[in-house]
């Protein structure tokens, strides 16, 4: 499975980083967000993938018997993808907010900042 | 239970909690803001002294004991930092009582200040590399709202270039991250130092080590990473870019120093070349590409570009005197850069712009303002006996003392550089008339950057100025106690067992041997 993943991450990234090469800010923002998505799924994967095995203690014991998936990369994504949702609302208005005063979508007519 | 480690995280996102509560009073807002930041100033400085007396203070968040739980650590670099944090935190409300306009202060201004400070705080405390992201976050979320603030077109384009490449810088981080919980299996940075040194594949940890470094790279702007810098930093409000431009990219510089030194210390045979070098080119880009401009702010964006090389520098050199020295640097800057910034709102408060060609004659007109630009100036340039001169002094000596002959020449040139911009900007606006063709507005006009100020009350922006600049100053007069703290942050990071057992020992169970090893003296003038 892992291998799989890797290739299906590996392609996300390039697409994400490709996306944010072009011109238009709509493809920019869209690319950030493949970026982010990607990234929580290399966190979930390097963690290893265990199937079938949730991370419960049975009754009266402290340890799960055998071996369990790790639910902390688990917690991880969920954390960092809460933190990408609400970035990434935030970089959404900011690029209409930005349409609407530079009335371009192209990054080559942002260029007030650069003298 | 150690109190002090979490209330300078605490308290300002209770500041910012008050201040949300009250937003569409002003006034209460305003108080909040100044009453907040002496708050947080009194908790850093008790701190201060907690770390100063213990070495290290560590609170287990949750009484889950590391490396289960999450770690809040402070050791003397964070110490320091949470200072200097306050420090900045309470200058930039009192400014921003008169330079922020009421346009700005209604749409969440000192909620997101306090958030933003909260964030910092966070970064610099935690000791879970996890966390350390989310404070990242939370630090960026508070600055891109603050940099939109007023929502002008440049302002726009500059976010754009701020948001998407710090994103990025997250996002490497963030992979950087699961990929070390892959290697390790913990998140607690010093759990994972213990691990990644028995770690199978070193060349892997090299990798690691190269993504932190573009990650952290890119938040701290060093060379080739700081384009989003310029072009975003001159756009807001100034106290907001006084703000940015004090604390933000140390925050990255931070953990730089962080990680090296605690996490990559193996990995320096291969990363030690990268750092050198990047610093060297961070620190000459930067102040070349300061020597072009002619805008008051840019010309100081370009500035905290050149300076984070040293910074670097004394981390890349790694002997604890160089690192002693960047972090005298780091300290140095905050308080020099910030208040050049500072100045550069009050001048645009009296001549109605940041363009150098149209402003003059301020030197006739405001001579302590001109005192305050010359100290802060001359010692961004090094020059003694102010803060920046024992900066640089260190650093070079360090340099040399490390056969890093190169590097330090480069250092010191770039000093000179420095010193022709900063004689520049005095030369157009203190020293020259006043262009004829400059239509100075008469007090009543003069508007803040949002365009409707009624009347200005100076006072309130040149008191922390003046602050401000003495504090460069006794910074550069009392150099030698603070050498004496900067020397125990050298041997601390060199020495990173300290925090090591400090976090998971769990507990004040200090190294003795740590604190006890005599600072070295070498370093004082």
């Amino acid at each position: 499975m892992e291998p799989v993943m890797a290739i299906a991450i590996g392609i996300m990234y390039a697409a994400a980083i490709f996306l944010m090469l072009r011109r238009s800010i709509v493809k920019l923002v869209i690319g950030l967000m493949l970026l982010s998505n990607a990234a929580n799924m290399l966190i979930f994967t390097s963690a290893g993938m265990t199937r079938g095995a949730p991370p419960l203690i049975p009754e009266g014991m402290l340890a799960p018997e055998g071996a369990v998936a790790d639910p902390l990369p688990q917690a991880v994504v969920l954390t960092a993808i809460v933190i990408a949702f609400g970035v990434l609302a935030f970089a959404v208005v900011l690029i209409r907010r930005a349409y609407e005063i530079v009335k371009a979508d192209d990054l080559d007519k942002m260029k007030d900042t650069d003298t | 239970m150690r109190p002090e480690v979490a209330l300078p995280v605490l308290l300002p996102l209770l500041s910012g909690a008050i201040s949300l509560l009250f937003w569409r009073s002003r006034p209460m807002q305003r108080f909040t803001a100044v009453a907040g930041n002496i708050g947080l100033l009194v908790v850093s400085l008790w701190l201060f002294t907690s770390v100063y007396q213990d070495g290290y203070v560590t609170i287990q968040m949750g009484g889950w004991e590391a490396p289960y739980g999450i770690t809040l650590v402070a050791d003397m670099l964070s110490a320091v930092m949470i200072v200097m944090t306050a420090l900045i935190g309470m200058v930039i409300a009192i400014y921003s009582l008169a330079s922020t306009g009421p346009d700005h202060e209604k749409f969440g201004y000192y909620p997101l200040m306090h958030l933003l400070l909260a964030g910092v705080a966070g970064a610099f405390l935690t000791g879970d590399i996890f966390n350390l992201y989310v404070w990242f976050e939370v630090m960026l979320v508070a600055s891109f709202a603050l940099l939109i603030l007023g929502g002008e077109k440049a302002q726009m384009e500059g976010a754009i270039k701020y948001v998407t490449l710090n994103l990025l810088a997250s996002v490497i981080f963030l992979t950087a991250i699961g990929l070390t919980y892959g290697m390790v299996g913990t998140l607690n940075m010093a759990d994972i130092a213990l691990r990644l040194h028995e770690a199978e594949h070193q060349g892997m940890v090299e990798v690691l080590a190269v993504m932190f470094m573009v990650a952290f790279g890119i938040k701290a702007a060093a060379f080739p990473l700081f384009f989003w810098l310029p072009a975003s930093y001159h756009t807001p409000p100034v106290a907001v870019s006084a703000l940015f431009a004090g604390l933000l990219t140390k925050v990255g510089v931070y953990a730089l120093f962080r990680v090296f030194t605690l996490m990559f210390d193996d990995t320096l045979d291969y990363t030690q070349d990268l750092l050198i070098w990047g610093a060297a080119l961070t620190m000459v880009t930067g102040v070349l590409g300061a020597a072009a401009q002619f805008e008051f702010r840019r010309i100081l964006s370009f500035h905290i570009v050149s300076q984070i090389g040293y910074m670097i520098l004394g981390l890349a050199l790694y002997t604890p005197l160089a690192i002693a020295g960047g972090i005298f640097a780091v300290m140095h800057n905050i308080v020099v850069k910030t208040n050049l910034f500072l100045i550069s709102g009050i001048t645009r408060r009296l001549q109605g712009t940041y363009q150098l060609k149209k402003m003059g004659g301020l030197y006739k007109e405001r001579p302590w303002l001109a005192v305050a630009f010359f100290l802060s100036a001359f010692s961004l340039a090094g020059i003694p006996p102010l803060s920046g001169f024992f900066a640089k002094f260190v650093i070079v000596r360090a340099g040399i003392e490390a056969e890093a002959y190169v590097v330090t020449g480069i250092a010191l040139a770039v000093g000179l550089m420095t010193l022709y911009s900063m004689v520049k900007i005095w030369n157009e606006v203190f020293w020259k008339a006043l262009p004829e063709d400059n239509l100075v507005p008469e007090q009543e006009t003069v508007v803040g950057d949002d365009g409707r100020m009624v009347k200005p009350s100076l006072w309130l922006m040149t008191l922390p100025v003046g602050a401000l600049a003495a504090l460069s100053l006794l910074i550069g007069v009392f150099a030698e106690p603070l050498m004496l703290v900067m020397n125990l942050i050298g041997d601390q990071l060199m020495h990173p067992e300290g925090y090591i057992h400090a976090v998971m020992g769990g507990g004040v169970d200090v190294s003795e041997a740590l604190i006890e090893a005599p600072a070295s003296e070498e370093g004082t003038p």
